[in-house]
């Protein structure tokens, strides 16, 4: 089964992209395909390569990372969700004259679209949330 | 050469407390050229989106109500409102903007977007969906 | 078509619980995880709400709230992650009460 799963909250303030990646791992050790992961809402801060969190606790980004490069996964970030919040790759930095990026490994910044056709090609669309 | 899916946009958030109303209609602006079959739901809080007269000058947000009425010209037709959670809020159809898409196979008439339905009806509604987007 | 339905949120928090299960018909099922599995423990109010439906609630997230698998309602079945993946795949499509 392809599935396309959607997390619209940022790490640590909520659960969801802890679940989400847990949903993510538990699908690839069954053998399914991850067709993409979108990032929405404060879900885009899951893609900042500068969190800094504490020794004893998980890294939520860079075990998206970390699992994206083990698995070939599609990160995807929304670009307008993006520049509300200030995740920048350097095609935005230019773009929008910005002095810096901060865009974790793994990631990629793109329009909505990718959602959408994302559930369309997908079997199962799976939404993390608030 | 895929299939078109039966989309629908679940809506249960009030406006401008939180950015989900706003950016799940970004996502059926820009879903619109999929050419899907979409359906728009608003239950639970979400009714309150769809209210007129909202004016946010006093708070500095964007007012994005506007752009409800624009969802006809997106081919957008089928906006499903929840009976059960209007009257919880003390709504009524007339507290709501009048959603219309004009209908290129009547003639361009005009007619009303907005359906509305029984929790029961929308619940069958979404039985029958292939991908519920939540936000 | 069955619909998976997904619940993030305690039932003392909000009223999602109630929309959920008013939406609930024959062939869907209910998966409790993050904070809505607190609506399995039945001597919460919550969970009288479950009664006749199929629900499951995530393992790791009772765990993680120190409620023991003794203090569920009856009928509701323990699964893990994996199992989650199996019941998305199974039902027709899924919906995150948010």
């Amino acid at each position: 089964m392809k599935f396309t799963v959607q997390v619209n909250e940022g790490p640590y303030q909520h659960q969801a992209s802890d679940s989400a990646f847990f949903f993510v791992k538990a699908a690839l050790e069954k053998g399914h395909e991850i067709f993409r992961v979108f990032f929405y809402h404060d879900g885009v801060n899951n893609g900042t390569r500068l969190t800094t969190p504490p020794q004893d606790d998980r890294n939520v980004v860079t075990r998206w990372s970390a699992l994206a490069e083990e698995h070939g996964l599609d990160l995807v970030i929304c670009v307008a969700a993006a520049q509300r919040r200030g995740i920048v790759d350097d095609g935005e930095a230019e773009r929008n004259g910005k002095d810096a990026t901060n865009i974790a490994p793994g990631f990629r910044i793109s329009g909505l679209g990718q959602l959408v056709e994302g559930a369309i090609q997908s079997d199962r669309l799976v939404v993390f949330g608030d | 050469m895929s299939e078109t899916k039966q989309f629908l946009y679940v809506n249960r958030r009030a406006p401008y407390g939180t950015i989900y109303a706003w950016e799940a209609l970004e996502v059926v602006l820009i879903g619109a050229a999929f050419e899907q079959d979409v359906s728009l739901a608003f239950l639970d809080d979400g009714v309150f989106q769809l209210t007129k007269g909202q004016d946010t000058a006093g708070v500095g947000m964007k007012n994005f109500s506007p752009t409800y009425s624009a969802l006809g010209d997106y081919e957008v037709t089928k906006i499903y409102v929840e009976k059960e959670s209007l009257e919880e809020r003390g709504l009524t159809m007339d507290d709501l903007q009048h959603l219309t898409y004009e209908d290129e196979d009547d003639d361009w008439a005009e007619k009303d977007s907005i359906r509305l339905v029984s929790r029961a009806e929308l619940a069958e509604i979404m039985a029958g969906q292939d991908v519920m987007f939540n936000f | 078509m069955s619909i998976l339905h997904l619940m993030n949120k305690s039932p003392y928090e909000t009223a999602n619980l109630d929309t959920c299960v008013d939406f609930m018909r024959d062939g869907d099922a209910m998966l409790l995880i993050e904070d809505a599995v607190y609506a399995a423990m039945k001597s919460g109010k919550a969970s009288a709400r479950l009664g006749g439906l199929d629900v499951s609630v995530l393992g790791p997230d009772l765990a993680a709230r120190g409620i023991g698998e003794d203090k569920l309602a009856d009928g509701v079945k323990v699964i893990g992650y994996e199992e989650f993946v199996d019941l998305a795949a199974e039902k027709d499509k899924v919906q995150s009460w948010l």
